[in-house]
């Protein structure tokens, strides 16, 4: 009776947030650190997930919908149109896009706008259509429609480099509560800090969402490298010119035999 | 077998690369130029960022031309004399390029001056350098003497001021003319990322008549200082030098370059120059049919920043 007493208040409770917090997501990436080094070819990660009732008691309401959006570093990167001038085509007209990620992945069990509704997604940032991509129309900084040319000449380009991605494939229910979801990462993978968001929706509605992160680096070898170039500029360049001479010297004494 | 290029931040496949040094090696071999107009838009091609490869071209022009001006030295096929003349204007001309470099940039077109000023001066000198060496080629088939080293063939260049002898190539020639090509080199080289070897083999034979067996040697060694210079200065300010890349490409340049420079020496003057002046017209008209063409994309991504 006292158990009674004590779990009423928490169903009631667990109802009346029914679309807030019925849900847990609990989430494991495969590796929290890809290492690029001199045999690096790119790589694919693996997260896999549970979803729990929040509180533990509380039902579960399959079918769920999952979202894995992973960010990467920010850049800023101009795309430009040529555009025929006298017979030759030259670039006539830019945008410059402010602090897009370098790396985006949009991963679902089916297309996204299948998931929930064109406002849901739009308010929620989730696909490669409603993602916010700033650019700077003179001084001003705001995002486009996103039927703007240029922000789909940018989507496309960095989609054909492996670096945008949106596929309703690449998340995979085992159960109707465990999901695993693979997070592909191309060989020209930019290093830095990146941020992943797992969205849980049911019946087109937010139902929990969690968040990790990963970290592409450098390491050994190529860390040295890339460090050298750039803390020792002059020292490096001198190192390189030098390089170049005792290679070729070298050469030159190898093929001296005749 | 791929390797993960530290500066360029992207993988290559070895073996392509260590080819592509060896192709462009033995053509600066044998023509004694840097090779830098074609070495560039190969890496390009493959998908390293034009800053990147424009940096790195310059150290392995460095190793290349460094060991061909060996090879040239060793058969004193090489006018120290002469070259130090060009070296000491280039530099000025070198300087000078820079800093309007740097002005075009501020104005927003540098990529169109850059694609224009490569057509221009590629086809100009390879068509001219076709015509000549053809009606050279054509004269010997007659039986008539191939080079113009006459005695009565002096231009007005020869009747300027300040006279100079260089022994090693036998001429008696002005110090203005050997200023302004040195000038004309560095500067040119400056404004279009390249050595200037395609321009001033051409220009010592037809303006200063040097003769074809030392212009390659002093042409070397005129690549060799302002390359070697240009990495340490794209290192120094840039931060764009690829050390990894550049040890691939000279590995495969200097082995080219040996086997260019032999071929290069048994060749005759004439047909030499016939087949320098097709390659130098052929990546004029690549460039300017990149221009007229309309392209696969229109539009094309530049980084601005990163992190």
């Amino acid at each position: 009776m006292r158990r009674l007493a004590l779990t009423l208040p928490l169903i009631i409770l667990a109802c009346g947030l029914r679309s807030a917090a019925a849900e847990r997501l609990v989430v494991s990436l495969s590796n929290h650190r890809v290492a690029v080094t001199s045999n690096f070819v790119g790589e694919e990660l693996v997260l896999f997930g549970t979803i729990e009732p929040d509180p533990a008691a509380s039902p579960l309401r399959p079918p769920y919908d999952l979202v894995v959006t992973v960010t990467g570093p920010r850049q800023t990167l101009r795309t430009r149109r040529k555009q025929r001038m006298l017979g030759i085509w030259v670039n006539v007209d830019s945008r410059e896009f402010v602090r897009a990620p370098s790396y985006l992945a949009v991963l679902s069990n089916r297309p996204v706008n299948t998931i929930a509704s064109q406002d849901t997604l739009r308010r929620l940032q989730i696909g490669l259509d409603n993602f916010l991509l700033p650019q700077r129309i003179g001084v001003d900084v705001a995002d486009t429609v996103r039927d703007d040319p240029f922000r789909r000449a940018f989507v496309r380009l960095q989609s054909q480099q492996g670096l945008y991605r949106e596929s309703g494939t690449a998340v995979t229910f085992l159960t109707p509560t465990v999901f695993r979801a693979a997070i592909p990462m191309p060989a020209a993978v930019p290093t830095g800090n990146y941020t992943i968001d797992v969205e849980l929706f049911g019946g087109g509605i937010l139902v929990a969402r969690t968040n990790s992160a990963l970290e592409v680096i450098k390491t050994g070898f190529e860390q040295y490298v890339a460090d050298a170039a750039r803390d020792y500029g002059l020292l490096y360049g001198m190192a390189t010119a030098l390089m170049a001479l005792i290679i070729g010297w070298f050469a030159s004494v190898i093929f001296a035999r005749d | 077998m791929q390797i993960y290029l530290p500066i360029a931040d992207l993988p290559v496949n070895v073996f392509l690369v260590l080819g592509m040094g060896l192709a462009v090696g033995y053509i600066s071999g044998m023509f004694g130029i840097g090779g830098g107009f074609l070495m560039t838009p190969l890496l390009i091609f493959i998908g390293i960022s034009p800053a990147v490869a424009v940096a790195t071209v310059s150290s392995h022009i460095a190793a290349s031309s460094f060991t061909g001006a060996i090879s040239y030295w060793r058969k004193r096929a090489l006018d120290i004399a002469l070259a130090m003349m060009l070296l000491s204007a280039g530099i000025v001309g070198t300087a000078t390029g820079v800093w309007l470099f740097t002005e075009l940039r501020a104005l927003d077109q540098l990529d169109l001056m850059i694609g224009l000023s490569y057509v221009t001066l590629l086809t100009v000198v390879g068509g001219m350098m076709i015509y000549e060496s053809l009606r050279a080629v054509m004269r010997t088939h007659r039986g008539e003497p191939a080079t113009l080293r006459r005695p009565g063939s002096h231009t007005w260049i020869h009747g300027l001021p300040f006279k100079l002898r260089f022994k090693r190539s036998m001429i008696y020639v002005s110090a203005i003319p050997v200023w302004v090509i040195g000038f004309v080199i560095g500067f040119v080289g400056a404004i279009m990322g390249i050595g200037g070897g395609f321009l001033l083999v051409p220009m010592l034979i037809y303006f200063l008549r040097v003769p074809t067996a030392t212009v390659i040697g002093t042409s070397m060694v005129l690549t060799l200082v302002t390359m070697a210079s240009a990495t340490v200065m794209h290192a120094a300010t840039n931060h764009l030098v690829d050390a990894v890349l550049a040890l691939i490409l000279m590995v495969g340049g200097v082995i080219g370059a040996q086997f260019g420079a032999r071929t290069g020496q048994k060749m005759r003057g004439e047909r030499l120059r016939l087949l320098l002046g097709l390659l130098v017209f052929a990546v004029g008209c690549r460039f300017a049919f990149e221009l007229v063409v309309p392209p696969d994309d229109l539009y094309s991504l530049r980084y601005v920043t990163g992190g």
